[in-house]
């Protein structure tokens, strides 16, 4: 009877931790600081404080730092966060940090702004979701600046920002009818000229699987971070 | 003995002087001087750094000129880097100016090129250059019909003086305009005045922050309203200052911002950012998305960004789902004294930056007139609400007609467009700029920092009372390196490199010490050789 129970109790426990993994594992956070479940419900211009893992980010520029960052529930967007040029370097993708600063929304993107960190230790690099059902819907929204992919979009269109390279690329994909704006940040790309040739040269028709963080701009506006050409 | 003395002799008087030439800065280039002749017979390579709005047809028109430029002279290639951003222009020149690789012509604003004034001969000063009788504005060795000295709108060539030296020429000007969602104003039961106070635009503002029953904006039956958006916060302060004729700063450099009037006025800001009927571009986006989409009543923008305002506008950024349908109006920024308006003129000037070959930089200044040339500044201009910078450009032909078509189509005359480059056009004796000086950049940034912050502080939850204000203004005198030490700081290096007549002097007095030195050395030399002989 005894053996019965401690094996009912280990398959409990084991489906348990399973039903755990499967909502992405979720940790606990530090004294102070919000779920991502807080931090999503928190109101517009409010004080929050999260800890998250650095994902990437774009270039360091007169102390600020913008960072793609997510946990094991969701994504952050920590724009112009005050950074030295120092401890930009040590924001390598994985890297764990605590930030204080606002939670703002600009043009539909909600993101914390005037943020100050710290370094804390532990790793984590989120494996892309794939969205590619939710286009269109209000449910993508719920993915907002997280690693998202999206399969068999078709490029309806390639432009750069300038007219000329040098500056963000604006890729067009079509699914099922319908036309969504993706981007190639700049400076998010930083100095890999190998992909931005790549998305540079993409042609009209070609069927693509996309990768990218779920940015919004009056919309989704992926930011493109790998691309396979089908 | 002797021979190793005069070694001696000569060695300090090398270092000293090299010390004396290290002194006020690197060494820098030497000053530019105007070739008799301009070399034809050999090739120039020269870099352009432009800036766009955004807006492809501007980068077309630059690649035309380009194209155009190199045609009348094939053995000069312009190769062009383009910006959105006049901030990365900025960086990125001096970033280049300490490994001497500036570009050879750069857009660029005033305010900046006093900071590049840090290094010396750095930038090219261009009063001799237009006034060359072979060379210069509308001479006869230039291959191509620029404008002449005069031709050029004066108001807007004064702003490229620094220091009584002209540093720069315009290239296109702009100014701000409020572009209205005149339905809303009427809904809200208000006529438009030809020119609005700023207190009829915080009363407007205010009356649409009613809502209704089911929790929208009574005026537009929305969820989202922001009644008053201000792209550049820097602007707006700097206007509503200049228009209350108070302290900004001196053309020398003092930091007059921190005032009274200042107070008063980012006091009243607060009022309407806690109330929500005021925000700013930094804080919610860009004032044209709010004002498509029914969103914004008084969306204050550049005349350069005329394209992306109104219901028709040829560009946009919002869903055409999201757009509504309005009439949209073109009025002055808001006025404290509407029989007197003041209106900021801004807008893209360009430099030459020195070289150590003068035949470089001879051709870097024909490139930098032939963007002048009537073709290129009516093409440029009307792909905003610009203004081209000559007289010349204003009067010609084709851009009379180009204003006589206002609004018969929907993209080169789209009607907001032409009437915010008219607001201009009417308005030149009206506008100004603030002094220029080696810091006034950073100036700038803090006076739009103040409305940023009060602003963010309301909708934060903080209250903006005196003590706030108090530790802000320290807080931003510290960031942006305004306080009085560091002014005083400002206005050393503003004064550029020594003039010429303090090198010399300063050079007289180190060679009469070197020889002073060298008669005592010679003395101690002669004296010891003689204990020598005695011994």
């Amino acid at each position: 009877m005894k053996k019965v129970l401690v094996a009912a109790l280990t398959l409990a426990m084991a489906a348990v931790m399973l039903t755990a993994c499967g909502k992405g594992g979720s940790e606990k956070k530090s004294e102070g600081v919000m779920t991502y479940a807080e931090y999503d419900a928190a109101a517009l211009d409010s004080e929050v404080t999260i800890e998250a893992y650095v994902q990437a980010h774009q270039s360091w520029w007169d102390n600020k730092i913008t960072v793609y960052a997510a946990d094991k529930d969701g994504a952050y967007f920590l724009y112009e966060m005050a950074c030295s040029e120092e401890d930009a370097a040590k924001l390598t993708p994985g890297t764990k940090f605590k930030a204080k600063g606002y939670k703002t929304e600009w043009s539909g993107e909600i993101e914390i702004a005037d943020a100050t960190f710290e370094f804390e230790d532990g790793n984590y690099t989120a494996s892309p979701v794939d969205v590619t059902s939710y286009l269109g819907k209000d449910e993508l929204k719920k993915y907002q600046n997280q690693l998202v992919s999206f399969k068999d979009m078709t490029v309806s269109a390639v432009s750069y920002k300038n007219n000329e390279p040098g500056d963000d690329i604006y890729v067009n994909f079509t699914k099922d009818g319908n036309e969504y704006y993706f981007c190639l940040e700049y400076y998010l790309n930083g100095s890999d000229s190998d992909f931005y040739n790549k998305v540079g040269s993409l042609e009209v028709g070609q069927v693509c699987d996309v990768e990218g963080f779920l940015y919004w701009y009056e919309g989704p506006n992926p930011h493109i971070t790998a691309i396979t050409v089908k | 003995m002797m021979k190793k003395a005069k070694l001696c002799i000569v060695a300090a008087t090398m270092i000293i002087m090299t010390l004396l030439s290290g002194c006020h800065g690197s060494k820098g280039l030497p000053e530019f001087e105007i070739p008799e002749e301009f070399d034809e017979s050999r090739s120039y390579e020269i870099t352009f750094w432009a800036k766009n709005d955004t807006n492809k047809v501007q980068s077309d028109i630059y690649k035309k000129a380009i194209s155009d430029f190199e045609k009348l002279y094939p053995n000069i290639k312009v190769n062009m880097r383009l910006y959105t951003d006049y901030g990365r222009i900025y960086n990125d020149v001096i970033t280049n100016i300490s490994t001497s690789t500036t570009p050879n012509v750069c857009i660029t604003y005033p305010d900046h090129i006093a900071t590049y004034m840090s290094g010396i001969n750095v930038v090219v000063p261009l009063d001799r250059l237009i006034d060359d009788p072979k060379y210069g504005l509308g001479a006869d060795g230039v291959k191509f019909d620029s404008p002449k000295r005069d031709e050029v709108v004066p108001e807007f060539l004064n702003e490229c003086y620094l220091n009584g030296e002209c540093y720069a020429l315009p290239f296109m000007r702009s100014t701000e305009a409020l572009y209205i969602n005149e339905d809303l104003v009427k809904a809200l039961g208000y006529e438009v005045p030809d020119v609005l106070t700023w207190d009829f635009v915080w009363e407007v503002s205010e009356k649409a922050m009613e809502k209704d029953a089911s929790g929208n904006f009574a005026v537009n039956g929305q969820k989202v309203l922001i009644p008053f958006i201000y792209k550049s916060t820097d602007n707006m302060m700097i206007s509503m200052l200049k228009q209350k004729n108070a302290g900004y700063s001196t053309s020398e450099g003092d930091i007059e911002i921190f005032n009274d009037t200042t107070t008063e006025l980012l006091k009243e800001v607060a009022v309407h950012a806690k109330s929500g009927a005021f925000s700013t571009f930094k804080i919610s986006s860009y004032p044209g998305n709010f004002l498509n989409a029914g969103q914004c009543i008084f969306a204050l923008d550049s005349t350069a960004g005329a394209t992306w305002m109104g219901s028709d506008a040829p560009l946009s950024d919002i869903a055409e789902a999201s757009k509504k349908q309005f009439t949209t109006v073109v009025r002055p920024i808001p006025q404290f004294d509407v029989s007197s308006p003041r209106m900021i003129s801004q807008g893209p000037s360009v430099c030459v930056f020195n070289k150590d070959d003068p035949q470089e930089v001879l051709a870097s200044w024909l490139f930098t007139q032939f963007l002048l040339t009537n073709e290129v500044q009516t093409a440029y201009s009307e792909t905003e609400g610009y203004v081209p910078v000559t007289r010349k450009a204003q009067e010609s032909d084709e851009y009379r007609e180009y204003l006589s078509l206002a609004g018969t189509d929907e993209n080169d005359h789209y009607i907001i467009k032409e009437e915010a480059a008219k607001l201009l056009l009417n308005n030149m004796s009206n506008t100004f700029v603030t002094p220029v000086f080696n810091g006034s950049a950073s100036l700038r940034d803090a006076a739009g920092a103040l409305i940023e912050n009060v602003t963010k502080a309301e909708r934060r939850g903080t209250k903006v009372d005196d003590a706030f204000l108090e530790k802000m203004y320290q807080d931003v005198k510290s960031l942006y390196k305004l306080d009085s030490n560091l002014s005083g700081a400002m206005k050393k290096e503003s004064m550029g490199p020594l003039p010429k007549a303090s090198v010399i002097l300063l050079t007289v007095l180190a060679v009469s010490w070197v020889m002073i030195g060298s008669v005592r050395l010679m003395q101690i030399l002669k004296k010891k050789k003689e204990e020598k002989t005695t011994d």
